[in-house]
């Protein structure tokens, strides 16, 4: 129990939060509405788990907000609705990700330009690409099978009934997130990377090649965020704004260390849903905007605070 | 992480307040030059009046018998027309301009040239436009669909004293141009729509008013006459939400409510771009469909087909960009037009009219009011499959 707590340092308030919700909606005590709730959830998820390596190796990433946007408008623009070219589309979204998620990495890597300072430039230039190709306001939609991911459903499914695409999304990144970073060697070398970046070069790890691999990766699950989001919502010209900085405070909550070297996988992933949750029961007070936007502050540095002083 | 959680909920709040103080002066402007009752009654009354002229081309018809005798612009043909465009902004201004050029190639024996500029939603960039349209002393008469009024007035009076101006869509505000093409208006659009749901819910029924932005006209006027409405019928508006046209946050917003509500017996839209959005919050959720209103637009009729919730357009017809090319050209040839105002019929679509505007063959934003089903090219030219 303790192990998992330490994992998990979100899991007490997310457990209290679902309890909360669950009491106050009748719709989250079903099946069904659970399923929802994930996958609404689910970008969220996803984007925290791939920000974990960044944060774990001692960075941040701003630009996936903006990353995410750019990957609704790109398949739109691209798709201009015709399912037939989803595939095309997708691959140019994968693409743009690896390009934002290596420019980040080698600027930070090699140019040594702090990586707050490299990703909030990364957030303004992806942005006004996005912008401008766009002009202003998206002209065309996704067509339905690029929305499949973010929502689509499988139906007949034993016990859940019908399962959202996206939930298992969330599940698959979810696994192999955790498989890279608490498997592998790699992993390992990220958190050797985050504790003492001058040990690890001493230690013979290719700290540049490790720090690109970790934006690489963090812009990836931008990317399949981002398909989420735009399948399951369509296009918008700000879709995902907000996403980089709750991403991080995911994290935080999870027991990510933002300066470097500790946290789990199952940490951040908690510590978005315990976040996601609390967005949740906060909409189900009927809280208005302003003063929820005060709460989830207010939230938000309790949990960085508790992290803190463990 | 706390640092940078507070900076947005400054910068938020920043935000915040300066629309606020943006809200209130747009307000003022409005109660100090428009008697709204009156406006609302003239647009209601206009829903119920029969327009002159065609029955089967809306876009030659007009309301009101007062034509303007043109004779002192007549002029000989082939004529150099040119227009200044606000912009392509959104969906519906495309479709405009495609009709528009349509129409312009089916004029081609009166029509020698057709120069356009296009403004970017800018009113520096079409004050410009104008000017070296005035300055360049070709053009026999001017379009202009103005970006905003305030802004464009004093060029739009320039261009009168060399050539007649027509101007549609948004106004200016002088009496200047020959005659200013428009729909009925925004009173009677929000209404329409108001009415459809008072009808089809439940005495009291829950409403979810979905609206676009604090304090541009066109939305205001629409929402002011809707809230009337429902005043009236004593519906019970359970959210008013401003959702910036934009469908994720919309999704978002009805799942919310939804969640928070339960059912909801209709949800009222000033922008029809959102009500696809809405209608899948309801799906996705495994939600029986609402009465959910809408625009022309082609995803929406289309779902609204498909999915068989009950639906109801108010359109701002497209086909006001071929009625400006047709009045400047009446007015070059002498002819008389409806003026100082052209006043377009702005038919709705329900249930009884649904098949006539389906096409799954146009593109999603394409919007049925365009008047374009008759012109060469049909669909295809407007984005359209064959």
């Amino acid at each position: 129990m303790r192990q998992v707590l330490k994992a998990m340092p979100a899991l007490p308030l997310l457990i209290a939060l679902l309890a909360l919700m669950v009491y106050m909606s009748p719709f989250y005590r079903t099946v069904p509405g659970l399923m929802i709730f994930l996958q609404r959830a689910a970008p969220l998820v996803v984007l925290a788990c791939g920000t974990s390596f960044v944060l774990i190796a001692g960075g941040f990433d701003l630009s996936l907000g903006s990353l995410i946007t750019l990957v609704a408008i790109a398949g739109a623009m691209i798709t201009q609705g015709d399912a037939a070219l989803t595939a095309p589309a997708v691959a140019a979204v994968f693409a743009i990700g690896l390009v934002v998620g290596t420019v980040n990495g080698i600027v930070v890597a090699y140019v040594k330009v702090p990586s707050i300072i490299t990703t909030l430039g990364t957030l303004l230039s992806v942005q006004g690409i996005a912008m401008a190709w766009s002009g202003g306001a998206p002209s065309s939609t996704l067509p339905e099978n690029f929305r499949y991911l973010g929502r689509g459903r499988i139906h007949d499914v034993p016990v859940l009934g019908s399962l959202p695409v996206s939930v298992i999304v969330l599940v698959l990144v979810w696994a192999m997130t955790h498989w890279l970073l608490h498997r592998t060697n790699f992993g390992s070398m990220v958190f050797m990377l985050g504790d003492n970046p001058k040990a690890a070069l001493l230690a013979g790890v290719p700290t540049r090649r490790v720090r690109v691999a970790c934006f690489v990766i963090s812009s990836l699950t931008a990317v399949i965020a981002g398909l989420l989001l735009g399948g399951y919502s369509g296009v918008s010209v700000d879709v995902g704004g907000d996403y980089a900085l709750q991403a991080i405070a995911a994290a935080v909550i999870g027991g990510i260390v933002l300066l470097g070297g500790r946290g789990t996988i199952a940490g951040a992933a908690s510590g978005a849903l315990a976040l996601y949750a609390l967005f949740t029961v906060l909409n189900l007070f009927g809280v208005s905007e302003p003063v929820r936007l005060a709460v989830q502050g207010l939230i938000l540095i309790a949990a960085a605070a508790f992290t803190a002083r463990r | 992480m706390a640092q940078t959680g507070l900076i947005r909920a400054l910068l938020r709040a920043g935000t915040l307040i300066a629309l606020l103080l943006a809200m209130c002066g747009v307000t003022w402007a409005q109660v100090a030059n428009v008697n709204v009752d009156k406006e609302f009654a003239e647009q209601m009354a206009l829903m119920k009046a029969k327009p002159n002229g065609p029955a089967d081309k809306p876009w030659e018809q007009w309301f009101d018998a007062n034509l303007k005798d043109t004779s002192s612009y007549a002029k000989k043909g082939p004529y150099h027309l040119c227009f200044s465009n606000a912009g392509l902004g959104n969906a519906w201004r495309v479709t405009g301009w495609i009709t528009m050029q349509a129409e312009v190639e089916l004029d081609k024996d009166k029509i020698a040239s057709f120069d356009h500029a296009d403004g970017q939603s800018n009113d520096n960039k079409q004050i410009s436009d104008i000017q070296s349209f005035i300055n360049g002393g070709k053009c026999d008469a001017l379009i202009v669909s103005p970006n905003t009024s305030a802004a464009l007035t004093p060029v739009v009076e320039q261009a009168c004293k060399h050539m007649p101006v027509v101007t549609f869509d948004r106004s200016v505000n002088t009496p200047c141009p020959v005659t200013a093409v428009r729909s009925i208006g925004g009173y009677a659009w929000g209404a329409a729509g108001a009415q459809f749901i008072v009808k089809n819910i439940p005495k009291g029924g829950k409403v979810l008013v979905l609206r676009t932005a604090p304090g541009i006209d066109v939305f205001e006027t629409r929402w002011t006459a809707a809230d009337k409405i429902f005043k009236d019928a004593g519906v019970d508006v359970v959210g008013n939400e401003f959702v910036g046209g934009d469908r994720a946050k919309t999704k978002a917003i009805v799942t919310d409510y939804i969640t928070r509500i339960g059912q909801i017996d209709a949800v009222w839209v000033d922008l029809g771009t959102v009500s696809v959005a809405a209608a899948e919050a309801f799906q996705d959720m495994g939600m029986p469909y609402p009465v959910i209103t809408g625009e022309d637009e082609q995803d929406y009729l289309q779902a609204w087909q498909k999915d068989g919730f009950k639906g109801f357009a108010s359109t701002y017809p497209a086909y006001q960009w071929r009625t400006a090319v047709q009045a400047t050209l009446k007015i070059l040839e002498g002819k008389p037009v409806p003026a100082p105002e052209w006043i377009l019929p702005q038919p709705v679509i329900t249930k009884d009219n649904l098949a006539k505007f389906v096409n799954a063959k146009l593109s999603p934003l394409h919007f049925s009011m365009c008047g374009c089903e008759d012109m060469p090219g049909f669909p295809e030219r407007w984005g359209g499959k064959k």
